[in-house]
C-alpha cells in the first residue's frame, strides 16, 4: 500500500506504539482487499457493536486501551440498538437470567461508548441516519461504517461511501481518521454487474424484494430498473422507507452493500445506465419469482402449525411513519375483529419513541390495544436460546434470515395478528 | 499428493489435521460453546454444521468456504486467540470475508498472535481434503494435500 508522510510515522511507531497497532490494522485489512492506499474519512461513523456480550471480552481490551490514551473518536457517532429493554419487553425469570449472562458486559460497554464519544444515550439505532437520530451523511462523503442495514442505506440512497466494515475495524478507522481505498470508497466499486428487471404490475413487498434479489447478486451491485414506475421518482419518506427494507433484506439475504435503481436513487439519477459493468448479468422479478422466493423460507418451528407467539415489527427500526402505518392497520383490523391476540412489540429508535410519545392520544391508544414499543434489536433478543425457541412472527426478512422467526409480508401478518 | 494454490493472508510454514466443512463456516456458533465453558479445547457446538459438530477444532487445519453468521464473528476469532484455543490454521477455498479477515489482524496486531490464514484455494480444494488429511501450508500459500 502506498503511504503519506504521517501514515509511515505512525507505522514505523514514531507517535507510540498503540498508534502503530491502530494504522497497522487498518492497513493489513486494506491490504487483503486490494486497497492501495488510505483516504481521510469524512463523515460521523455507525458502529455495530452496542451490545456487550461476555464472549468478544478481548475486543473490550481493545476500547480500554484506546481510552485510556485519551483516543476518542473525532465525531460524536451512533450504535447499533442495546441488546435487552427490561421496560418494555416481558422477560421470564430464566430469560433475564440468560440475558444477563451473554451480555453481562452492557454496562461497561456503554461506558466506554460514552468514553468513546458516543452521539448521546439515545443514540442506539440501527437506523441512525433518520432525522430524528440525526447521523445523516452527505452525499459523495467517505465514511468507515458498520451494520450492514446502514451501510446499504447510505450507500444506496444518500449516496455517501462506505465498504461493509467489520466490528472492530469500523472503530479503529474512525479513531484513525483514514479507512483503506477499495470497494464502495472507489468509482469503479459502485459500479453495478448486474440488471435487474422489475416485471410486475403492483409494488412488491420490499423485504420479498430485496430478499430475491440479495438471493441472486449476494455481495454485488445491483442497477434495478422498473421499480420507478411503481414507486415513483421522488425520495418522498415512504419512499425511503420502502428502500431502507428492501436494503436490509438484500444485504442480509444475500450480502449486498450498494444498489441503484433507475431513476431514483441519487447515483442512478445523474449516470444512467453508464453504472452498468459491460459484462453484467441480467436477473428478471416478475410475481411468480417473488412467489417462489417466498415458499422457499424454511420454517424452523419445532411446532411447525403452533400458534405463534410474539410479534416483532421494525427489523432494521421502523421509521415515525412506519409506526403509525402498522397502528392505523392494526387498529383497522381490530375494529372488524375485536383484538389484538399475540404479543406485538414494534421497535424504533429511542428519539422516534418520543416523538410517539408525545403524541399523547395515539400513544395511549396504543398501549390500550397492546402495542408494545422498544428500541431493542429483535435479533438480539433471539440469540437467548429460551427466546429463540418461542414462535415469532415478523415482518423482517432480516430477522427471518438470522434466527428462528417466522416471516409474513404485511397484509398477512396484520391478518394473523388479530385472528383468534 | 495433491498441491493447491492459494494467497497468503497471514504467511507461515505448518503441517496439521484438516477438519473440514464445505458450508459456511459460523464462526460463533461453532466456539460458543467452548468460550462459555472455557474450555481447554474448542469443540464445535453448531448443531446445524453437520460435519463438525461435537468435534475438536483446537490446532486443526480448518477448511472452509468462508465464515458466515453473526457480526461478532471476528472478534470471536480474537477471544478463541486469547484462550489459546484456536485452529492451527484457516484454509478459505474462497476469498475471505471481512469478518474473519477482520478476527485474523485484529489477533496478530493486538495479540501479536499469527493464526496462518490461506484464501482463494478454489471450489476444488474442498471436493478434495477430507477430513483427517494431513496439510502442509507453505509461507507463499501453497497447500499440499499429503
Amino acid at each position: 500500500m502506498k503511504l503519506e508522510k504521517d501514515e509511515i510515522e505512525l507505522l514505523e511507531g514514531k507517535r507510540g506504539a498503540l498508534w502503530q497497532k491502530i494504522i497497522k490494522s487498518v492497513i493489513l485489512y486494506g491490504e487483503i482487499f486490494g486497497a492501495e492506499k488510505l483516504v481521510p474519512i469524512e463523515g460521523t461513523a455507525h458502529f455495530v457493536t452496542s451490545f456487550g456480550a461476555n464472549m468478544i471480552k478481548p475486543y473490550f481490551d481493545i476500547l480500554d486501551e484506546l481510552i485510556n490514551a485519551g483516543i476518542k473518536n473525532p465525531k460524536p457517532f451512533t450504535v447499533d440498538p442495546r441488546p435487552f429493554d427490561p421496560i418494555n419487553v416481558k422477560y421470564s425469570l430464566l430469560e433475564r437470567i440468560i440475558f444477563n449472562f451473554i451480555y453481562g458486559k452492557q454496562k461497561k460497554c456503554e461506558e466506554q461508548l460514552q468514553k468513546l464519544g458516543i452521539l448521546n444515550e439515545k443514540a442506539y439505532s440501527c437506523t441512525c441516519y433518520l432525522e430524528e437520530i440525526g447521523n445523516i451523511p452527505e452525499k459523495g462523503q467517505i465514511l468507515a461504517w458498520s451494520e450492514s442495514s446502514a451501510v446499504v442505506y447510505v450507500n444506496s440512497v444518500i449516496g455517501a461511501r462506505t465498504n461493509r466494515n467489520s466490528a472492530g475495524i469500523d472503530v479503529l478507522c474512525n479513531v484513525l481518521g483514514k479507512a483503506p481505498y477499495f470497494g464502495f470508497l472507489t468509482e469503479e466499486g459502485r459500479k453495478a454487474n448486474w440488471l435487474i428487471k422489475i416485471q410486475v404490475k403492483k409494488l412488491p413487498n420490499p423485504q420479498l424484494l430485496g430478499s430475491a434479489i440479495g438471493l441472486t447478486v449476494m455481495e454485488d451491485v445491483p442497477y434495478i430498473v422498473g421499480l420507478s414506475d411503481l414507486i415513483g421518482t421522488e425520495l418522498n419518506e415512504d419512499v425511503k422507507d420502502y428502500l431502507k427494507d428492501l436494503g436490509a433484506a438484500a444485504a442480509s439475504n444475500g450480502a449486498v452493500g450498494l444498489y441503484h435503481i433507475e431513476n431514483l436513487t441519487p447515483e442512478a439519477k445523474e449516470h444512467g445506465r453508464e453504472l452498468l459493468r459491460n459484462d453484467y448479468s441480467t436477473y428478471v422479478i416478475d410475481e411468480k419469482e417473488l412467489e417462489k422466493v417466498y415458499s422457499s423460507y424454511p420454517l424452523l418451528w419445532k411446532k411447525e402449525n403452533g400458534k405463534p407467539q410474539i410479534c416483532f415489527i421494525g427489523c432494521p427500526h421502523c421509521s415515525l411513519n412506519q409506526i403509525y402505518w402498522w397502528f392505523e392497520n392494526i387498529k383497522i383490523r381490530i375494529k372488524e375483529k375485536g383484538k389484538l391476540n399475540i404479543i406485538t412489540y414494534i421497535c424504533a429508535a429511542l428519539p422516534v419513541i418520543d416523538k410517539v410519545k408525545n403524541d399523547k392520544k395515539t400513544f395511549e391508544e396504543m398501549k390500550k390495544i397492546g402495542i408494545k414499543l422498544t428500541s431493542i434489536c429483535p435479533l438480539m433478543y433471539m440469540n437467548n436460546p429460551i427466546c429463540s425457541k418461542k414462535r415469532v412472527i415478523t415482518n423482517s426478512n432480516k430477522l427471518r434470515t438470522y434466527s428462528t422467526a417466522r416471516f409474513y409480508p404485511d397484509e398477512e401478518l396484520l391478518e394473523i395478528l388479530t385472528k383468534d | 499428493m495433491k498441491v493447491f494454490k492459494g494467497k497468503p493472508i497471514i504467511s507461515g510454514n505448518v503441517k496439521g489435521e484438516a477438519l473440514v466443512s464445505t458450508k459456511g463456516f459460523n464462526t460463533l456458533a461453532s466456539f460458543q460453546k467452548s468460550i462459555i465453558m472455557r474450555a481447554k479445547k474448542a469443540i464445535c457446538s453448531d448443531q446445524d454444521n453437520k460435519e463438525l459438530f461435537k468435534k475438536i477444532m483446537t490446532q486443526k487445519i480448518l477448511c472452509i468456504p468462508q465464515t458466515i453468521g453473526s457480526r461478532t464473528g471476528g472478534l470471536v476469532i480474537l477471544t478463541i486467540a486469547k484462550m489459546n484455543i484456536e485452529p492451527k490454521a484457516f484454509l478459505f477455498a474462497d476469498r475471505i470475508d471481512s469478518l474473519a479477515a477482520a478476527g485474523i489482524i485484529l489477533t496478530d496486531v493486538w495479540l501479536n498472535k499469527k493464526i496462518i490464514t490461506v484464501d482463494s484455494l478454489g471450489k476444488e480444494f474442498l471436493e478434495v481434503v477430507r477430513e483427517g488429511d494431513v496439510v502442509e501450508i507453505k509461507n507463499d500459500g501453497t497447500v499440499i494435500l499429503c
